[in-house]
């Protein structure tokens, strides 16, 4: 009987689970769980706070799981190392846990720059975890005035589901605009203003020098008081398992398009991995959730046996903030078409032949078939895109595509 | 497995799939009651080309990929049809983000609603099909 190992319990490794059932019903695994729960939805604890979801709700999978799949969930444990000479990983507790096939799902974690006087912070708290939102929670009341460092995806979600909870938010970053990883200065402005109406306060272009026990001083020499401190100034890929045991990888572990590691009979998925973007062509860190998940399915059927490949990773995003949506997906080069309403951007990045990337906000009736578009590099004279610039339609695909698409298995 | 599959040469246009879809859906036991005057929410659509109609509704794909990407594990594949659990649902619209084929929509809440082949409605088979005048729908076993 093979044995499994997953260092991790996230998404990447829930679907690991499935992906190794799908092709070995019998063989032991072992997840190896740092946090205390069962698979969660990670992105949801800013739901979580706000009332959206609950304890039970925020399960990714039901209850019965584990058991279902045969597996034994070690809670509370940590991997410290790779011994792939003996084909084992050590525990914290010493414990050496022996794998026919490994799968490394560790995920990231949040990085904390060493700011002069954070120490002497006490109320303050990463964004990342179930365990964080819920000492988060304990921490404030509808007095509290909440200061978040970072404007990405994590910081403004914890902005969003505190604005009704509390008496002030203010997110501050170094950047001049928010989301600076996946909208430019314009739709990013478009976004802030509908943040701004419902109570929350930046401050761009800065950052903080340092902290006193309830004031943060800024580059600009402003100082902004809070109570509670938010720490969400991005995240770090736990790639040194696999690298410090001599296998490849940069900011994070490189895995090829089977999520194989170059560590033989080593597998690594989710936000640990880096991997090629087949949008632009560069290996990069492709850090959500639905790459999660089909890697660590990947992974999972080619750790038993099977052969499935996932070569299609792309940035992409859909996200929402008191109400207003954003969709984005790719690389955003090439050329620019625009289309601007009162409540809506659209923006399509095409190069030579392809769909390299979008930016949806206030609009995505349809979205996906322009993310398969990218993801299938679907040639744009094979369809006509003019039809397509209007609104995202399978009836812009060639009546063969489409009897593929709709008359056929997919 | 029976699906859903749609013959874009016969279809007329009509949208009289959207209303049965919306009508079956409705947990209503009259179809002027359900819809009348009201803006409908139907889990099936008509696209419309120059020249062409066809109605579009879920693929159930072999591997669906709004199942690997639901952010908060409410999408789920059981025997063959793909699901949503409504309360689960957060309306992030990852799913919409990621369907190749446009086949997910949100109801009057807000809440993402998909094509469950109306297994577990009123219908009890695809509402689409058994209206459809010209038999543009149709739900058969096309070799899995």
């Amino acid at each position: 009987m093979k044995r499994y190992v997953i260092i991790g319990n996230g998404i990447a490794a829930a679907n690991c689970i499935e992906g190794i059932r799908s092709k070995d019903p019998e063989g032991k695994i072992t997840v190896v769980s740092e946090e205390k729960h069962p698979v969660y939805c990670r992105p949801l604890i800013s739901y979580y706070l706000e009332d959206s979801t609950d304890l039970e709700r925020i399960k990714y999978r039901d209850d019965g799981f584990y058991d279902r799949n045969g597996c034994e969930v070690l809670y509370g444990r940590k991997a410290v190392r790779i011994i792939p000479e003996d084909k084992k990983i050590e525990l914290l507790d010493g414990t050496l846990l022996p794998y026919d096939a490994l799968c490394v799902a560790a995920g990231s974690h949040p990085f904390v720059p060493n700011l002069q006087g954070l120490k002497i912070v006490k109320k303050k708290f990463s964004f990342t975890t179930l365990d964080d939102a819920l000492a988060l929670e304990k921490a404030i009341d509808e007095k509290s005035r909440v200061l978040i460092v970072g404007a990405g995806m994590i910081g403004l979600k914890c902005a969003e589901c505190l604005a009704d909870r509390v008496a002030e938010v203010t997110v501050c970053d170094l950047a001049d605009h928010i989301l600076p990883t996946f909208l430019d200065f314009t739709c990013a402005a478009y976004m802030q203003r509908h943040m701004e109406d419902h109570g929350v306060k930046f401050a761009l272009s800065d950052s903080v020098v340092s902290f006193e026990a309830k004031k943060a001083h800024m580059k600009s020499g402003a100082v902004l008081s809070f109570d509670v401190l938010v720490l969400a100034i991005g995240a770090r890929a736990n790639a040194s398992l696999v690298t410090d045991a001599g296998g490849a990888g940069g900011r994070g572990i490189a895995v090829d398009e089977c999520m194989r590691t170059s560590i033989p009979d080593v597998w690594a998925a989710g936000d640990c991995v880096e991997s090629p973007d087949v949008s632009c062509g560069a290996r990069k860190l492709l850090s959500n959730l639905p790459n999660a998940a089909m890697q660590g399915y990947t992974a999972g059927v080619n750790m038993a046996g099977g052969s499935a490949v996932f070569d299609k990773a792309i940035m992409m995003n859909s996200i929402s903030f008191f109400g207003l949506h954003s969709m984005t997906a790719g690389t955003y080069m090439g050329e620019l078409f625009e289309e601007k309403t009162e409540s809506s951007i659209k923006r399509l990045y095409t190069e030579g032949d392809l769909l390299k990337g979008f930016v949806l906000i206030g609009t995505d009736d349809r979205a996906g078939i322009y993310t398969s578009m990218i993801r299938n590099r679907t040639p744009l004279s094979s369809v006509d895109f003019e039809m397509m610039k209007k609104a995202a339609t399978t009836a812009a695909f060639s009546h063969a595509a489409r009897e593929k698409m709709f008359g056929g298995m997919v | 497995m029976k699906r859903v599959y749609v013959n874009e040469e016969w279809c007329l246009g009509c949208h009289l799939c959207e209303y049965n879809c919306a009508f079956a859906n409705s947990g209503m036991p009259d179809m002027a009651l359900a819809l009348k005057g009201k803006p409908i929410y139907p889990r099936i659509h008509i696209e419309e080309g120059e020249k062409i109609s066809y109605a579009v509704s879920c693929r159930h794909c072999e591997d669906p990929i709004c199942v690997r990407s639901c952010i908060a594990g409410a999408i789920s594949k059981e025997g063959g049809v793909v699901k949503i659990d409504k309360d689960k649902c957060v309306s992030c619209f990852t799913c919409i983000l990621v369907c190749p084929y446009g086949a997910l929509a949100p109801n009057q809440d807000g809440v993402m609603q998909k094509c469950e082949l109306c297994l577990q409605n009123s219908c009890g088979e695809p509402a689409c099909v058994k209206g459809c005048p010209n038999k543009a729908i149709v739900y058969e076993e096309r070799g899995e």
